[in-house]
């Protein structure tokens, strides 16, 4: 149990962390903005890394395939929007869920239908790979640091945008009165499209990143999804402060609990059960983190909506 | 933001006890086309695996006590989001732990070693009577702890807290390597009951066919109930409840410990019709299909999973045998159910109910 170890791990878990929290501020910006829960978030983050994957192969360029990846993600989330979504912003919780649900089955399925089952590979550019030695002697790899420099970037991005611009203006006024702001003549639509749209290409992004790191497949998006979800709750639907403190808390809680967990019980355990119940509690660890947090602030830590 | 809608001078408020919104069940007659329709699919579901037994197609016998046990998960889940409005998105996790009850239970039976020792001794065993008891406690016990944090929150809260916390059941079984951990484990045996057979087909889906009938009838018993009463006024306004000297919150919870009680039974019956227990039992796709099945249905009515389950089954068998991608044109039905159709298959077949 070394210290580099535990800086190694703890890197992972800001990286982790930063990557939900790409996938959680969208989702808590169309909750707050347009009060809609999305199932289909996970698609967009599929869609973005299935994009990036095609485009980076037949053109040899990542950053190519990244800027494909966004902009896919941008436009199906538009085109989603323009032509199911917008039919849900008056119905219950449960109608959104299922419509989002069916939207989930018809990308998953479309995807197979049209890449195969099979993974595709998409690696990280040549310029990116290799490791970097950080203050104290740790060796980190060069491709996860980016991706936390990836991920603060674009925090601070969409701190500015909500806080200093007009459309942030826009987005601010929408989450704490919509009928007002339609009143005052914003045209309500096309913010609705562009707050989706943007949802889906932080959502793009996040599936393109992580789908170097991993491999790109039908059904990549859900786990990440339910994570995500997990922010939300933690941090309090509709605020972006929430989904970072909870997108880290959940990232590195996550991280150094299947890390150490198992260690932990080989302290009084044999070997091998100590592994699997480890890993089991691990699994469970963030989710009994959020039950802990509900059970003393059920609108949890940063409450947007009171 | 407080939900107090001021009640105007013109609305009676309801007495105590005798609540002014009186359950759907007033209109529930057994004649006219509500009760015709409900007789005939009921009716089918009865007779068709009984000829199909006879004709030698023990294939379509199980299909039906398939589409049984899926109908009885989906009355529970309905009893929760249909009569309580409580949007459960995490049913799997009764569903599963159902069958791995059941599973368990079978897999120490047959290796003759003990569940637990410590605090007391408990065995596996294969007695089906005994396997249903421990599902139904279980999963009560289990929704008990989970409604009871889920329910201090509502609306897209308690849909995400109920999918997480089946979740976490989910990657507890899959990482938990004794019982299989993602591979799943086998019933080499179907538990059995004393007296019948439980390996023969048709008896199987009678027993399952049975179970169905109970849970629809606790379900309509419950709801002409005082206590159904209490839930459909939870669901539509609680402060009005409230206000009647009725607390909501234990309402819906024992109500949502019903619903994870059935749903849960269902698992037990499942594991033991497939032989077979794994995750996916516990998955949130299954979450999503049972809810999928309660709407396609008509969400609260007491046809409604019945009417779902059979178009839900009959739909993956025949597409699935056309299309392996048949899940996209599930995909395309659900959506378009549920942005142009909001009744579901018993509102088309039988008309709505009189409070929609």
């Amino acid at each position: 149990m070394s210290v580099t170890l535990l800086i190694e791990q703890l890197l992972n878990g800001v990286q982790l962390g930063t990557m939900l929290f790409l996938m959680a501020s969208g989702l808590t910006l169309i909750f707050g903005v347009m009060g809609l829960i999305n199932l289909a978030h996970g698609s967009f983050y599929m869609v973005g890394a299935y994009a990036t994957a095609a485009v980076t192969a037949s053109t040899g360029s990542f950053l190519i395939g990244l800027g494909a990846g966004i902009t896919a993600a941008a436009l199906v989330g538009a085109l989603v929007e323009l032509l199911v979504i917008r039919r849900l912003y008056h119905r219950p919780h449960l109608d959104q869920v299922l419509a989002t649900f069916a939207l989930i089955l018809i990308f998953s399925e479309g995807t197979r239908w049209i890449f195969g089952s099979s993974p595709l590979w998409l690696s990280p550019p040549s310029w990116l790979t290799g490791f970097v030695t950080l203050p104290g002697g740790t060796r980190y790899p060069l491709y996860r640091l980016m991706l936390i420099g990836v991920g603060v970037s674009i925090s601070i991005a969409l701190y500015l945008l909500i806080s200093r611009t007009r459309l942030g203006m826009r987005i601010r006024a929408g989450e704490s009165d919509r009928e007002m702001i339609g009143a005052l003549g914003v045209n309500i639509a096309r913010l609705y499209t562009v707050v989706f749209a943007l949802g889906a290409a932080l959502a793009g992004l996040a599936g393109a990143l992580v789908g170097a790191l991993q491999s790109v497949q039908v059904g990549m998006g859900e786990p990440v999804l339910i994570l995500a979800f997990v922010v939300i709750v933690i941090g309090g639907i509709g605020s972006i402060k929430g989904a970072l403190f909870g997108a880290l808390l959940v990232g590195v809680v996550d991280t150094l609990g299947r890390v150490y967990l198992p260690i932990f019980f080989r302290a009084f355990m044999p070997p091998s059960e100590a592994t699997g119940t480890g890993a089991a509690l691990a699994a469970m660890l963030i989710y009994i983190l959020m039950a802990v947090i509900l059970a003393f602030k059920p609108k949890g830590l940063f409450s947007a909506h009171d | 933001m407080t939900n107090y809608t001021p009640v105007s001078k013109k609305t009676p408020m309801p007495s105590q006890g005798t609540a002014e919104v009186a359950p759907a069940t007033q209109v529930d007659s057994h004649f006219g086309r509500k009760g015709i329709v409900q007789m005939i699919l009921l009716g089918l579901l009865l007779l068709l695996p009984i000829a199909a037994y006879f004709l030698g197609h023990l294939y379509y016998v199980n299909l039906a006590s398939r589409i049984t046990i899926i109908a009885m998960a989906a009355v529970g889940l309905n009893l929760a989001i249909g009569y309580g409005g409580m949007v459960s998105f995490g049913h799997a996790a009764y569903f599963g732990l159902g069958g791995y009850i059941a599973g368990i239970s079978a897999y120490h039976a047959f290796d003759m070693t003990p569940f637990m020792t410590w605090p007391f001794n408990v065995p596996g065993s294969d007695s089906l009577l005994v396997v249903w008891l421990a599902a139904i406690v279980l999963c009560g016990l289990l929704a008990l702890a989970i409604g009871a944090i889920s329910l201090r929150t509502t609306g897209v809260y308690f849909i995400m807290i109920t999918l997480a916390f089946a979740q976490m059941i989910y990657y507890f079984a899959n990482s938990w390597p004794t019982y299989g951990g993602e591979d799943g484990l086998p019933i080499y045996l179907r538990n059995s009951l004393p007296i019948v057979d439980t390996t023969n087909a048709l008896t199987y889906f009678l027993i399952c066919f049975t179970g169905l009938v109970l849970a629809m009838a606790i379900t309509s018993r419950l709801m002409k109930s005082r206590f159904g009463a209490a839930l459909t006024m939870a669901r539509l306004n609680d402060v009005r409840l409230a206000t009647a000297g009725i607390s909501p919150y234990p309402i819906r919870l024992v109500a949502f410990v019903i619903s994870a009680a059935i749903t849960g039974l269902a698992g037990a019956l499942y594991a033991d019709l497939n032989g077979f227990i794994s995750p996916t039992m516990l998955s949130w796709h299954f979450s999503g299909e049972l809810m999928v099945i309660v709407i396609l249905g008509g969400v609260g009515r007491l046809y409604g999973p019945l009417a779902g389950a059979i178009l839900f089954v009959m739909m993956e068998m025949l597409l699935g045998g056309i299309t392996e991608y048949w899940q996209l044109f599930l995909g395309l039905v659900l959506l378009g159910v549920v942005l142009f159709a909001k009744h579901g298959v018993m509102g088309w077949l039988a008309g709505r109910e009189r409070n929609e």
